[in-house]
């Protein structure tokens, strides 16, 4: 082991480390998005009233009941097993043969969706039943209470748990090398494989993995001090009302 | 006077425990219904089973002669018609305060931005907090979180607005800010609903006296009749209590 290796390494390989750990991002990135929508969608769904009507009753509980299933098949499954399932499986069982990289935002996505799910679960409990209330009390209906009441406050809630996701996607994207898709780690191990410098290869690609992750977490504290909002505010004066006069309408 | 709201034969069960026993009680336009009674007594839920936050487990609310029990489709238009403040204030906290105020009237009433931010400015300034309207919730102390409040409802322009204990999560040197604010809109011809502990603002601003026990209205008359002349014992040890 020695430097000149690792610059060796870096010089020789560094368009390849760049595409891999490009696609490591990009899987991580659209899975998140994708994954955190799909959150979002079935804990709105978990929170519709069930009412007293009939049809309306079942249809939800066997939304439900499908919805339960899907959080924990993809939660008490590894990813890495997932991933031969549907990728082998789609091929096998409807024929398709998947896109690699395709298969992994896929993947991914569904992934995420099941713990998202939870988090904003957990987001929704999480706000007090005044707020709903209040909604209420004003004559917004369901829909209008969670989106203009409820979900930006659950959104700003779970944003650091969603971070958290996001940072696990892109340290968990590498099991993905099973079904072939070329993201960082697979590159990696191209690499490694040509030169037979495994620790260095490795190495150099456990530094980029931690830039990687730690610039991500970065940005998301900074959205997350900005939804916080402003922690001032400006009292009015007469002399603001004169100046901007669409506000002392 | 056209009557507002008419409750009749009113009951409410949580389980086996019955809160509301055969309540009746009507509330004319104009008129200020001061809903007094010590804890426990019922009267937060008979204001919650007016605009249906609680599910009545009986009897019948008539909104201007129209049953709004058999009538639910239309549930969220007749509760614009009836604003409702809460102990907790329960502004939204993802919106500053002017939003606080036009995010009803624009989803809702389905006003143009301009309007409701009009309607909004006059009633944050009735109650006092138009200078403060990009603040956050969680930037104001309590009174002014309550007065924002009044002005969300206010904004709504209903028909009557319910007060539920507006004063009873308040700093003691922040209620009277509030119930200034109530007094002034007393005094204006709105419909109001008021379930308080405040006795004295209570005999000062009500046209009636609603006093509860046990789920059943005991009494309802003049607060001159209330305070000075109670016709029921459970009445008069109440208010021995209340008015030490």
């Amino acid at each position: 082991m020695s430097l000149e290796w690792f610059i060796n390494i870096i010089t020789n390989n560094w368009p390849m480390f760049l595409r891999g750990a490009w696609m490591t991002l990009v899987i991580s990135t659209i899975g998140t998005i994708i994954g955190a929508l799909i959150g979002l969608i079935i804990g709105v769904i978990n929170t519709i009233p069930k009412g007293n009507g009939g049809a309306k009753k079942w249809l939800l509980k066997i939304i439900n009941a499908i919805l339960t299933i899907y959080v924990e098949f993809f939660r008490g499954t590894p990813m890495i097993v997932q991933a031969m399932v549907v990728y082998y499986g789609s091929d096998l069982l409807f024929g398709i043969d998947m896109n690699r990289t395709f298969a992994a935002i896929f993947i991914v996505s569904i992934n995420t969706g099941a713990y998202m799910a939870e988090i904003v679960r957990g987001g929704i409990m999480s706000i007090e039943q005044g707020q709903f209330e209040a909604a209420r009390a004003i004559g917004m209906n369901h829909w209008q209470t969670m989106i203009h009441v409820v979900l930006p406050q659950v959104m700003r809630n779970i944003l650091p748990a969603t971070g958290n996701q996001y940072v696990m996607n892109i340290k968990d994207t590498s099991v993905l090398n099973v079904i072939g898709v070329t993201e960082l780690f697979f590159q990696t191990k191209s690499i490694a494989g040509n030169n037979f410098r495994y620790f260095e290869s490795f190495f150099v690609a456990c530094l980029i993995y931690l830039v990687m992750t730690i610039i991500v977490t970065q940005i998301l504290r900074f959205f997350e001090r900005k939804l916080s909002g402003n922690a001032n505010y400006q009292i009015l004066d007469d002399a603001t009302f004169i100046r901007r006069p669409e506000q002392a309408k | 006077m056209e009557t507002i709201i008419d409750i009749q034969h009113l009951s409410k069960s949580f389980g086996t425990h019955e809160v509301l026993k055969d309540v009746n009680f009507s509330v004319k336009k104009g008129e200020v219904v001061c809903v007094i009674g010590s804890s426990g007594s019922g009267k937060s839920t008979l204001l919650r089973c007016i605009n249906l936050l609680e599910t009545p487990s009986g009897g019948e609310i008539f909104y201007k002669g129209k049953n709004i029990l058999t009538n639910k489709q239309n549930l969220n238009t007749f509760r614009t018609h009836l604003g409702m403040v809460f102990q907790q204030f329960n502004l939204f906290n993802n919106c500053d305060v002017l939003s606080n105020c036009v995010l009803g009237q624009t989803k809702v009433l389905k006003r143009s931005k301009d309007e409701a931010k009009e309607v909004a400015m006059r009633y944050l300034k009735v109650v006092g907090m138009d200078r403060y309207l990009n603040a956050r919730p969680s930037q104001l102390s309590g009174g002014q979180k309550q007065r924002v409040a009044i002005a969300r409802a206010l904004s709504m322009q209903p028909d009557a607005l319910l007060f539920d204990e507006p004063t009873s999560a308040l700093d003691p040197e922040m209620v009277g800010e509030v119930l200034k604010v109530m007094k002034e809109l007393a005094k204006s011809g709105l419909t109001m609903i008021i379930v308080t502990h405040e006795m004295e603002f209570a005999r000062e601003v009500s046209d009636r006296i609603v006093f509860m026990d046990k789920g059943v209205i005991v009494e309802d008359d003049t607060p001159d009749e209330v305070f000075n002349n109670p016709k029921h014992e459970r009445t008069k040890a109440f208010l021995n209590r209340a008015l030490k």
